[in-house]
Parts: structure tokens; sequence; C-alpha cells
């Protein structure tokens, strides 16, 4: 009915996050050049890519599960949007489902891209070892 | 059907982004995050539907079945739509813009 809704309200916070964090990466980087670090120390995937990931996993999947409520009517292109939001007494019903598998669906999304996020940077600090070795 | 389309979808894509530099320069990562994100929540979807039919589950309907697929098909033809007009608006190989300077 609305499952899709949690996971978009997600990624339209982690994109804040992500925005926000960017620019405090930004500032970061700046001065560490000024104290002259080292470049390879500044090629590390920052933060703020791996969470664009997390972002983009999210939009795409509750753009398209959108588009699969729309096929079923349960959405439309006016207010109140939502077509189970008409009758008051389907709310508790919509509220429900947007607490268990939408929560579900926003949990699962971001346990997927931290395992992913997790594999990356343990990849990523063993080239990186390796590289430092030779 | 439409969590199973999906997630072949997933699975090709990923492939062709694994196996060709040419698509990981031609942003077929998108197509990847939307096609495993929305593989997740489906997931989910059958998982909670699952609970509530047990093995009715997996004895839909023709009629159903058709839908789904149809359905199944309409995602991945607007997933790569999206994919496409992202890919004319950012250029990432350039094709557009010496286009349009020669003119």
């Amino acid at each position: 009915m609305a499952c899709f809704v949690v996971p978009g309200v997600e990624a339209i916070v982690t994109t804040i996050v992500t925005k926000e964090l960017e620019k405090k990466e930004q500032k970061e980087m700046e001065l560490n050049l000024e104290k002259g670090a080292n470049v390879s120390e500044l090629q590390k995937e920052r933060f703020s890519a791996k969470l664009k990931k997390l972002n983009y996993l999210l939009y795409g999947g509750s753009g398209l599960l959108a588009f699969e409520h729309l096929w079923h009517g349960e959405i439309e292109p006016f207010f109140p949007f939502l077509t189970a939001a008409r009758n008051p007494l389907d709310i508790p019903e919509v509220l429900h489902e947007m607490s268990t598998v939408g929560v579900g669906m926003a949990v699962l999304v971001t346990a997927a891209w931290g395992v992913m996020t997790y594999v990356s940077s343990k990849m990523e600090k063993t080239a990186t070892e390796a590289v430092k070795e030779k | 059907m439409t969590l199973l389309l999906t997630l072949v979808a997933a699975v090709v894509v990923t492939c062709i982004w694994y196996t060709s530099e040419k698509a990981r320069q031609m942003k077929v990562s998108m197509l990847c995050y939307m096609f495993w994100g929305a593989s997740l929540m489906w997931m989910v979807d059958a998982i909670a539907e699952y609970i509530e039919l047990r093995a009715e589950y997996f004895q839909p309907a023709l009629q159903d079945m058709l839908n789904d697929t149809f359905l199944g098909v309409s995602v991945i033809a607007l997933a790569l739509v999206v994919w496409v007009l992202t890919l004319l608006v950012k250029d990432p190989l350039g094709v557009l813009r010496p286009a349009a300077q020669n003119k």
C-alpha cells in the first residue's frame, strides 16, 4: 500500500546527510593538502561516496516500487496520493504495512549496503597494505 | 514473478558491469543499484506475503502470474528508460558534446 514510502524517506534523509558530509570532507581534504598529506591517503573512497551508493539503492528501489503501486492502483498522481487514505478506516492498515514491510525493506537495503561497504573497505585496506609493502 | 524478473535483471546487469569497462563508463552501475534495490525490497514483500499465505504463495493463479510478468517487464523497461535518459543528460563518453559544439 505505502511500504515504499519508508525507504523513500530514508533516501531523502541520507541524501541530506551525504551533502553535509561532502562539504565537511572537502574542507578536511583541503586542510590535509595544506598540511602536506600523502596523495594516496586522499585517494581513499570517502564515506560520502559510500553513502551515495545507499542513496542510489534506496531511490532506485523505492522508485520502481512506486511504479508497481501505481500499476496496482494503490497510488494516484493527485491528493491524497494513496488510494487507501481516502477511507479513514484503511489508514491503520497502511500504517501497519509501513511499520512492518516498509521498515523491513529499509533495514534490509541498509544492511546489504553495510555488508557491501564493509567488504569493499576491507579490500581497499588490503590493497593499500600490499602497495605499502612493495 | 516481478521479483524473479527484477532479480534476473539485477544479476545480468551486475555481470555486464563487472566484465565490461565500457559498461562501467556508461554508468551501468545505476541499473545495478535500481534493480538490486527493488529486488531487496520485493524480497521483503514476498516474505511478508509468504508468512500470510504459506504454500499458497507458490501457486499463483495464471491471470495473476501473467499480470506480474507484464509488470516485471514494464519495471525493467522503465529502469532502462531512466538509465538511457541519464546517459543522454550526463553524456559520460562525450558523444553528444562534440556534436553540439559542431553546430
